[in-house]
């Protein structure tokens, strides 16, 4: 109703009189915006999901532009459980870009899982956890969380659980996935050496009777090994990698956490 | 006669002149701070043996000059918290209102469980992520030292964007270049904390302060120290470089007004 009776000259009629008056305010020369919310933290995480464990790792440095802020920054939370160390916890964050949105995004998904529990007397499946993250994503993606999270636990079946996702919410579960400042470096690796892409069985033929080597759960023994030397490998070819290695191992009895000493320089 | 019905009742323009429309409306949203005005430089801080050490110089500068000599930038909260404070001055003096109403409500509400200094970090790095989520930042780099919950000695740090993280040492601005190299040749890590002595850090913090006053331009000579131990906070706002050499100034070529 107000708008009725504001007195204002219907927009694109004509105005107030026959000389037009100008309808905005004079737009002189204004300063251009000048922060910028975001900024990258660096660093890498990878994910690797196996018949009945899943495997998250990554780095510990935190950078910003050349400076190295600190070499122990851990990348992966576990999410759930009981108090603020998450005891008991099934289900583990992995967040890397912005540390800001990280840290922020990792305490919205753990008071959810831990209300979930609250509220219904159960423990939250990692399929639904995951499908949460990924609204909550979702819903600021006007001003978006700027980080590559990975989600890891154990799903319904007892199987490893692995999703990813963009900073926007899509999200797909995956065997294996890296993200972060070396995961144009990783991720080539373990399409090779987990989803065995571009391997073939010997003397299967040539050309077009080459018979590809089928891709199968590997052993927690050579994915813990894979994950090593994909880390090693990345800190000798990316600047933001480096310092120490962080892994969370999901089974059945829990999750074990290690952390293993990289390069400095 | 105006002709018009929208116009009719309506101050003339040919008299009144046309309406000025810059009262209520503008193009763009309000602005907020878009980069710091009076500014500090870095700050020092390294964790030894029981405590904290940090340090920050006394001066404010506006832009390249040193507009205020006598600015004290670091803050003690309570007896096991300080915060060092670097950027805008005008956002630090308003983080020390709001800590001051934080101290005043929680020494109404409770008396046991005075606020620590990892509680301190985890508050001030709310207030910044939230300030700048809402595209207006306080333009400030913070260093939150102190004793954590457990009594251990505590350093961390938070900046305008909200990013948050702990080291053994750290240093803001032109510190993190300068300083932090130097704090790392003796601490490179939190196990050789347990080696270093308040003494020995002391001297390492002075030395980064002297190195600091050599090489960045918005610093001075006067600035303030402070060592946080079980027993206290220790806070000297006066203190003055000393044993300063500029011998080395004499060997520097190659910029400034000679060439070669």
């Amino acid at each position: 109703m107000a708008a009725i009776f504001s007195g204002a000259p219907p927009q694109g009629g004509p105005g107030y009189s026959f000389n037009q008056t100008p309808r905005t305010a004079p737009s002189g020369l204004r300063q251009h915006h000048g922060f910028y919310p975001y900024t990258d933290n660096g660093g890498s995480t990878l994910g690797i999901s196996g018949a009945d464990f899943t495997i998250l790792a990554g780095d510990t440095r935190s950078t910003s532009g050349y400076n190295i802020n600190t070499r122990y920054a851990p990348k992966l939370f576990k999410i759930g459980g009981e108090g603020p160390d998450n005891k008991n916890a099934r289900i583990v964050l992995s967040v890397v870009g912005f540390a800001a949105d990280g840290d922020a995004l990792k305490e919205r998904l753990d008071t959810i899982v831990k209300m979930y529990k609250y509220q219904h007397g159960k423990e939250m499946s990692v399929a639904a956890c995951a499908q949460r993250l990924s609204h909550i994503l979702y819903n600021k993606r006007f001003f978006p969380y700027y980080v590559h999270a990975i989600l890891g636990g154990l799903d319904e079946e007892g199987r490893g659980a692995l999703y990813s996702y963009d900073p926007v919410g899509s999200y797909e579960r995956e065997q294996c996935r890296a993200a972060g400042a070396a995961a144009s470096l990783i991720m080539p690796f373990l399409d090779n050496q987990v989803n065995f892409k571009n391997q073939y069985e010997p003397g299967s033929g040539t050309g077009h009777d080459l018979q590809a080597k089928v891709a199968a759960p590997l052993p927690r023994d050579t994915v813990e090994e894979l994950v090593r030397d994909a880390f090693t490998s990345a800190v000798e070819r990316h600047i933001e990698v480096g310092d120490g290695l962080q892994m969370m191992i999901i089974t059945r009895d829990g999750i074990q956490e290690t952390l293993t000493p990289l390069k400095q320089d | 006669m105006n002709h018009l019905p929208q116009a009719w009742g309506r101050p003339r323009d040919d008299v009144y002149g046309a309406y000025d429309h810059s009262h209520f409306q503008t193009q763009l949203p309000n602005q907020h701070t878009q980069s710091p005005i009076v500014t500090g430089t870095s700050v020092v801080a390294a964790k030894f043996k029981d405590g904290v050490v940090i340090a920050a110089d006394n001066l404010a500068s506006y832009g390249s000059l040193a507009r205020f000599t006598d600015v004290k930038r670091l803050r003690k909260f309570n007896d096991e918290v300080v915060v060092g404070f670097g950027g805008d001055v005008s956002d630090m003096q308003y983080l020390d209102r709001l800590l001051n109403s934080l101290d005043i409500r929680e020494n109404y509400s409770n008396n046991e469980n005075p606020l620590h200094a990892k509680n301190l970090h985890t508050y001030l790095a709310k207030v910044m992520y939230k300030r700048r989520s809402d595209f207006d930042p306080l333009w400030n780099h913070l260093l939150v030292t102190g004793l954590d919950g457990e009594k251990k000695p505590f350093l961390a740090s938070v900046d305008l964007l909200g990013t948050t993280f702990s080291s053994p040492t750290l240093a803001t601005g032109f510190g993190a270049h300068l300083a932090q190299p130097i704090l790392r040749r003796t601490i490179p890590d939190e196990d050789a904390v347990a080696n270093v002595s308040q003494e020995e850090a002391v001297k390492l913090v002075q030395e980064c302060m002297k190195v600091l006053f050599y090489r960045d331009a918005r610093s001075m000579d006067k600035y303030s120290i402070a060592v946080i131990t079980t027993s206290g906070v220790e806070l000297k706002q006066d203190e003055k470089l000393e044993n300063q050499s500029w011998a080395f100034a004499e060997r520097i070529r190659g910029y400034g007004t000679q060439v070669n």
